[in-house]
């Protein structure tokens, strides 16, 4: 506890870090899964190579797709971009499946009866679909919230500060107080992040609040 | 650059010996198999359970969501500082490591297998039933067939994850794949970093394309829609009169709107998927 | 016969679904029970089973107290059939239909034979064998569902709405399906419904229940439609309960009138009236033209196809349709190879039933009713 009431500085400053390296990719994620998503759904041919390629990229361990991206970005292995490509590429593999889905769960009476009421293919999207596909999309959005949080952490392996930097410094002194910091601080943020996709998905949604549904 | 990494690669003298690629990939596997099976042993049971009988949900989905947010590497971490002084040799970094990489594969698996049980379709589980089946045989015969989908994408997400992990333990000394990476960070010697990091994603690629292959042998056609007979699945109709390409429902989700059906997928296949 | 004596169920929470039924449900019978939702009818069936336990009173099964007996054999012995089906989504269609025999320790190749055997019964073509539950429309699905609780031969079957999923024209088939597999297998059947019509249809006894699981009325389809009990089954059997009663009314002996007939290829000449009938060469009617607006030979496609036509052995409600659709007003009337016996006219037909005298008789499911 002395420790962190010593530190607090530096943890506030690796916890910016943090969620400027896990925040950031989940907001890129997002916009572009939105159209990959949607074209998923627009051409069913599209659906399984899509879903199926990026879950290949999901497969790549952290800490090898943290080494490989310099070699093809061309950037140098220290530089944070390497990282945010890197929590993108995750994101958007979680995200293009669930706007997909999410999209695909629209009822179809809905849809049709936006079409007979003469919504353009692109107004129905944004007027209809979308906002029913909400609470679906957040779901997935919380799931890589919180995963993206605990990933970004690796990242100090190879020397990106952010609240991973507590673990490594920790072992290195075999003192256990700035990972137990770390440790709370990453779940502080992970909760966080949760709480703010709640309630914004909570603000997009009011028709879910009137029926008391959850 | 790519010229480094291919002679390296290609270096026989990378090939052989204890610290040689076979061996580290082997170790690789060996680490990741044995906390899978441990896992699995701990967390099927536990989860077919769950479902069964409906009990103890509320802890299982808190536990996977918990889980979900702790970072692996702090965990690691904390368990290598506590044991390792209580152990000696190699013992001192392999348990620590096993035991993180299998308190990291329960919750995907777990939550699979519960969620695989508590959608099967109550009708179904209903009939059982009604024809006289004893719990254990509904459990046997139709509940865990139908959940078998949904318990390979929570074991494939393990997987994914123990893979991912086992990497990073190399930091703390054990062997595997992730001594190229850590190794070579310490010499800086990029081409064998690059090496080390490629083959592990091939070797995750490979762990999960061959549990896909296991998936596709043990998983009724019937909860597929993979069937050979013409005119198979029952495709949504979108309003433009496209079709569900994914003829993969849900199990047990023949009746299911086409909401809750995702949302299932939402539960089974999205959430437990978890790097690290 | 399965007996229920003051069978009450009070789930945990209050609320009272089944209170104090007492009703017989017949060896070789259809006993329907029909209601509103939520009048306790699947607790009552499911009560038989025993998959619901009753809070008070006993459910004998040929005697033999259910609550006695292992549950696992209870169950076996009774074929289920529900709502959705309830297939197993992983069993091909054969496997499906194999499930209580495979339970009860039947070999493979008798139980495939039993499921081939099955299959042929409910009218599923041997393509679908092989098939699996999602490859199936709704219709097809519950022919498996009643193929697989049929499977081990258990002389008796619980329904729980089995045609209620399926769109009318398919339910209708299944349903006259499922009255000529009853004429041959003569199960002892308990079938649950909300559906007036479907229960008037296929019961041999209707047991009315209103919420709250009270017995309302056990009768027969038409002294049920002919002596409501209360307000409420007047109100639950519906509007043209009348005229749907006919329907279990058999045809007196009607005034029938011979008709003069054409076949196809004739010509209309010297034919007055202004409606003719035309048969074929067995005499079976094919549809009626109109000689005056006929030149030249009769062609098939001249006819018209309007009017019903009804059995000489049927029940009234058919020569009374038969009458009323025809275009000529006569009413066609066959016998029961088909063939032609002459026409009557629809007040004929009322004066028929004015004069046959309405069954006032008790009701014989139930000898203490009043007759009313
Ligand atoms: N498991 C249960 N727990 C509590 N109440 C129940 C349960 N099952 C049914 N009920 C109640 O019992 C009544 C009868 O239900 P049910 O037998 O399903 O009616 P029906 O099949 O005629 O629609 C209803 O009011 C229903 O809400
Ligand atoms: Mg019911």
């Amino acid at each position: 506890m002395t420790w962190f009431l010593d530190h607090v500085q530096d943890v506030l400053d690796l916890a910016v870090q943090h969620v400027y390296l896990a925040g950031l990719p989940l907001v890129i994620g997002l916009l572009l899964a939105l159209p990959l998503g949607w074209l998923a759904r627009r051409y069913p041919g599209l659906y399984t190579p899509f879903t199926a390629g990026f879950g290949l990229l999901y497969t790549i361990p952290s800490l090898a797709l943290f080494i490989l991206l310099p070699g093809i970005l061309g950037t140098r292995i220290l530089d944070r971009s390497n990282v945010l490509v890197a929590m993108t590429v995750y994101t958007v593999a979680l995200l293009v499946r669930t706007v997909a889905d999410a999209l695909g769960a629209v009822p179809d009476d809905v849809k049709q009866a936006a079409t007979a009421m003469g919504f353009t293919r692109f107004r129905r999207f944004f007027a209809v679909e979308l906002p029913l596909a909400v609470p679906v999309i957040a779901a997935g959005m919380r799931v890589a919230a919180v995963s993206n949080v605990s990933i970004v952490s690796v990242a100090a392996v190879i020397g990106i500060p952010q609240l991973g930097l507590l673990f490594t410094d920790g072992f290195a002194r075999s003192f256990y107080d700035p990972i137990v910091v770390g440790l709370a601080a990453c779940f502080v943020l992970a909760l966080a992040f949760d709480l703010v996709i709640l309630a914004v998905a909570r603000l997009l949604t009011p028709w879910q609040r009137a029926g008391g549904a959850s | 650059m790519i010229n480094d990494v291919a002679s390296w690669l290609l270096d026989p003298a990378h090939w052989t010996g204890p610290d040689g690629v076979p061996a580290r990939t082997w170790e690789h596997i060996w680490y990741s198999g044995v906390s899978l099976l441990i896992a699995s042993l701990i967390a099927v049971p536990a989860g077919l359970l769950i479902g069964h009988t409906g009990r103890g949900r509320v802890v299982a989905v808190n536990l996977a969501g918990a889980a979900r947010a702790v970072p692996s590497l702090g965990l690691l971490f904390i368990m290598v500082l506590f044991l390792g002084p209580r152990l000696s040799g190699d013992a001192a970094s392999l348990w620590p490591s096993l035991i993180v990489l299998i308190v990291l594969a329960i919750p995907p698996i777990l939550s699979g297998a519960y969620a695989g049980v508590e959608g099967v379709d109550p009708a179904a589980r209903d009939a059982a039933r009604g024809m006289g089946m004893t719990g254990w045989e509904v459990l046997s015969r139709v509940e865990v067939p139908c959940a078998l989908p949904l318990i390979f994408s929570g074991l494939r997400s393990a997987a994914l994850q123990v893979v991912a992990t086992a990497t990073i333990a190399a930091i703390v000394g054990i062997g595997g794949l992730g001594r190229l990476l850590i190794d070579g960070q310490a010499i800086r010697d990029f081409p064998q970093m690059v090496s080390g990091a490629l083959l592990v994603a091939v070797l995750a690629l490979l762990v999960d394309l061959a549990l896909a292959g296991v998936q596709r042998y043990a998983v009724s056609p019937g909860l597929t829609g993979r069937t050979t007979t013409r005119g198979g699945g029952r495709a949504a109709t979108d309003a433009d009169g496209t079709t569900d390409a994914d003829g993969i429902p849900a199990p047990g989700a023949v009746f299911a709107g086409e909401k809750e059906l995702a949302v299932r997928r939402e539960a089974g296949k999205t959430e437990p998927r978890h790097n690290s | 016969m399965i007996v229920f004596d003051g069978v009450t169920k009070r789930y945990p929470g209050g609320t009272v679904a089944v209170d104090n039924l007492s009703l017989v449900a017949p060896n070789g019978k259809i006993t329907v029970l029909v209601g509103p939702s939520g009048c306790g009818k699947t607790t009552s069936l499911r009560m038989v089973n025993r998959m619901i336990r009753p809070t008070s009173g006993t459910i004998t099964l040929d005697g033999r107290d259910t609550a006695r007996m292992k549950e696992s054999d209870l169950r076996r012995g009774m074929g289920y059939v529900i709502q959705h089906a309830g297939l197993f989504p992983h069993r091909t269609v054969l496997e499906n239909i194999g499930t209580v025999p495979r339970l009860l320790g039947w070999d493979r190749r008798r139980t495939d034979a039993r499921a081939h055997e099955l299959m042929e019964q409910v009218g599923l073509d041997e393509v679908f064998a092989s098939r699996y539950p999602s490859q199936l429309s709704g219709g097809q699905q519950q022919r498996v569902g009643v193929a697989r609780a049929l499977a081990a031969d258990p002389p008796v079957l619980l329904m729980d709405e089995p045609f209620s999923a399926v769109d009318p024209v398919v339910r209708e088939q299944l349903q006259d399906e499922f009255l000529r597999l009853q004429d041959e297998l003569g199960k002892t059947i308990l079938f649950v419904t909300h559906d007036i019509d479907e229960a008037i249809k296929l019961g041999d006894q209707i047991a009315v229940l209103r919420v709250g699981g009270v017995l309302a009325q056990l009768a027969d389809p038409a002294y049920l439609l002919n002596h409501p009990v209360d307000d409420f089954v007047a109100d639950f059997v519906g509007r043209d309960r009348g005229y749907r009663a006919l329907s279990f009314q058999p045809t007196p002996r009607l005034p029938l009138r011979p008709e003069r007939t054409l076949l196809i290829g004739e010509t209309t000449q010297g034919v007055a009236q202004d409606w003719a009938l035309v048969v074929d060469d067995a005499n079976h009617p094919l549809g009626w033209v109109e000689p005056r607006r006929v030149t030249g030979e009769i062609r098939s496609e001249m006819l018209h196809r309007g009017g019903t036509v009804a059995r000489a052995s049927g029940p009234l409600r058919g020569a009374l349709d038969a009458a009323l659709s025809s275009p000529s007003r006569r009413g066609v009337i066959v016998d029961d190879s088909g063939s032609l016996v002459g026409t009557v006219q629809a007040h004929e037909v009322l004066n028929a039933i004015e004069e046959a005298a309405r069954p006032e008789v008790a009701d014989p499911t139930n000898p203490g009713a009043p007759a009313r």
